[in-house]
């Protein structure tokens, strides 16, 4: 048996969860004493693959072609699937981004494994014993899911597992695969990718604005702090319902849940169905007038005061650290 | 066009979730079941892509006799009828297993889920079902428009979207922006009382995973109050304390 990680690129480039991903199988790799190999799919230049060897992986099999450039769920998963079975590989790990919540499902079906998605923790082995922790009810708690599978997929939800580099180097092999035309129905019309924003889910710094705030256009300063700590924006359930801003930056239990190192919460009370999605953050800073507002109760950091005094005194202050540093 | 709209039976958002049993059961006592947000979604965008007439909205669900107040709930919105097969949803293998078989024998246009339960947060009964009847998914669906025999879909990727065009039939799992979900009107709620709601037994399958025990999250310490004209101080706090920034 030996472990296979899936390292999911974005225009070519991989992002920060496909390292932790990497990382993680490594570890998995080494708890079982047996090789790791990476797969990369898509248009991925060679520079780029010998990333992969970085973070510990002994072998990357680049499966590169026209109509695998971007993501085709269904064509992927065959693909993936196809190489775990040619090499035996017995664990399979992907990152639990908006593509692997994809890929892991199909994965299970194809391999009759079992799937753990959004894990926390390497795995807890043993006896014969198999066990993951994942988030559960949105945040609010984890579940520890044992699988009894021969075959596992695990996806590793984005900033919970430390990135280790390594000294090693990887061999890149080519590797192709007939894919059925069935697997192609879905066709790609349109990538509308804003280039400019942290995407939310895998930020290290999140900058998240609630009612609070009044309106939309009162987001400019919201848009500064973030610029400047090179945070990613959110919002509370209220603000995109009202419309003000979009649903893709709604944090929260029934919105996108984050594991940032750093959240601060500017005008949010603090609803258990906000709190839910932010809960795994390593840092939560909150800033609110109201002193009884619950998000202090789960706060690190807290300023009492009104967001539109607070704020401007806050990006001035990071600018006079950030010129200093 | 017939449209399959897959529920689940969830505790209420507002719920706080706490556990029996040695940490090995989710306490339900006292705990509001709701039908899971993003299914509202899905259904919701399923009864406007019918029009009140153009087709059949069936509701399925993997539960147990007490989920029944959660699939009138979907009748008294405007579901045609309900499906409920008797089983404990024991992982969603299981539930996509079962689905798929009443697929196969009672095919549909359309198969739409929720993004993910609110419980679990899997995301996998949409794309498993897919693998279950080779059709093809979409895990996170900002968008749904039909025309004739294809559909435009926006899914959500990393710091965007990506459109697909997909031929029907396939599987989606919706979220915020397919559809605002609807509130039963007074006919809605006097109409599920009636509307058919098969009961059937499932298949036997084997699984593959089990939840052993749960946990919840650490508790945070006291939070340090920083003054409001102290921005600076924070800031040091974040960067020699903290070291997050």
């Amino acid at each position: 048996m030996s472990v296979l990680v899936y390292t999911e690129n974005s225009d070519g480039k991989f992002k920060k969860s496909t390292f932790e991903a990497i990382s993680y199988a490594r570890a998995i790799a080494d708890q079982n004493n047996t090789s790791l190999t990476a797969i990369s799919i898509g248009d991925v230049s060679k520079d780029e693959l010998a990333l992969i060897g970085n973070y510990g992986a002994d072998k990357i099999l680049n499966v590169s072609n026209e109509k695998l450039k971007n993501f085709v769920n269904q064509a992927y998963a065959s693909i993936i699937a196809e190489a775990a079975k040619k090499l035996g590989a017995a664990i399979i790990v992907l990152s639990n981004s908006f593509s692997g919540r994809g890929l892991a499902p199909c994965l299970g079906v194809k391999l009759e494994a079992g799937v753990v998605d959004g894990a926390v923790s390497l795995p807890e082995q043993g006896e014969g014993k198999f066990r993951v922790k994942k988030t559960a009810f949105s945040g609010k708690a984890f579940a520890i899911v044992e699988l009894t599978s021969p075959k596992k997929i695990i996806s590793l939800t984005p900033n919970s597992y430390k990135i280790v580099e390594t000294a090693s180097k990887a061999s890149i092999e080519d590797f192709s695969i007939d894919v059925k035309p069935s697997d192609f129905a879905a066709v790609i019309k349109e990538i509308v990718r804003s280039t400019d924003k942290v995407s939310l889910p895998d930020a290290d710094i999140v900058v998240s604005g609630g009612r609070g705030l009044k309106g939309p256009e009162n987001w400019g300063m919201i848009e500064e702090l973030a610029g400047l700590l090179g945070a990613a924006l959110a919002c509370s359930k209220p603000v995109s319902d009202a419309g003000w801003r979009s649903h893709s930056e709604h944090v929260g239990q029934t919105g996108i849940a984050v594991s940032p190192n750093l959240y601060i919460a500017i005008g949010i009370s603090g609803a258990i169905q906000h709190l839910a999605g932010v809960s795994s953050s390593k840092v939560i800073v909150v800033i609110n007038k109201d002193a009884e507002a619950p998000f202090f109760k789960v706060a690190d950091y807290g300023i009492v005061g009104d967001a539109f005094e607070v704020v401007p005194e806050l990006i001035k202050a990071i600018k006079e650290y950030k010129a200093s540093a | 066009m017939k449209i399959l709209v897959c529920i689940s039976n969830v505790p209420d958002t507002t719920t706080k979730i706490t556990f029996t049993d040695n940490n090995t059961q989710f306490n339900t006592n006292g705990v509001q079941f709701i039908l899971n947000p993003y299914d509202e979604i899905a259904l919701a965008r399923a009864i406007e892509l019918t029009d009140g007439g153009n087709g059949p909205v069936t509701v399925i669900n993997v539960g147990e006799v007490n989920t029944e107040p959660t699939i009138r709930k979907a009748l008294a919105i405007g579901a045609t009828d309900a499906v409920r097969i008797n089983a404990k949803p024991h992982d969603a293998w299981f539930v996509a297993f079962q689905i798929a078989q009443y697929i196969k024998a009672n095919p549909y246009d359309l198969i739409l889920t929720g993004r993910e339960s609110i419980d679990y947060n899997g995301s996998k009964v949409a794309a498993m079902l897919g693998e279950f009847l080779d059709l093809p998914s979409v895990s996170i669906m900002k968008k749904l428009e039909i025309a004739g025999d294809h559909a435009t879909v926006e899914r959500e990727i990393e710091g965007g979207k990506e459109v697909l065009s997909i031929p029907l039939p396939f599987v989606a799992g919706a979220a915020e922006g397919v559809a605002e979900p609807k509130i039963p009107n007074m006919r809605g709620i006097m109409s599920a009382r009636t509307k058919p709601l098969i009961v059937i037994e499932p298949v036997e399958v084997k699984t593959f995973s089990e939840v052993i025990s749960y946990e919840t999250p650490a508790p945070r310490g006291q939070v340090k109050l920083v003054p409001a004209d102290d921005a600076a101080k924070l800031v040091s706090l974040l960067h020699t304390e903290a070291r997050v920034i």
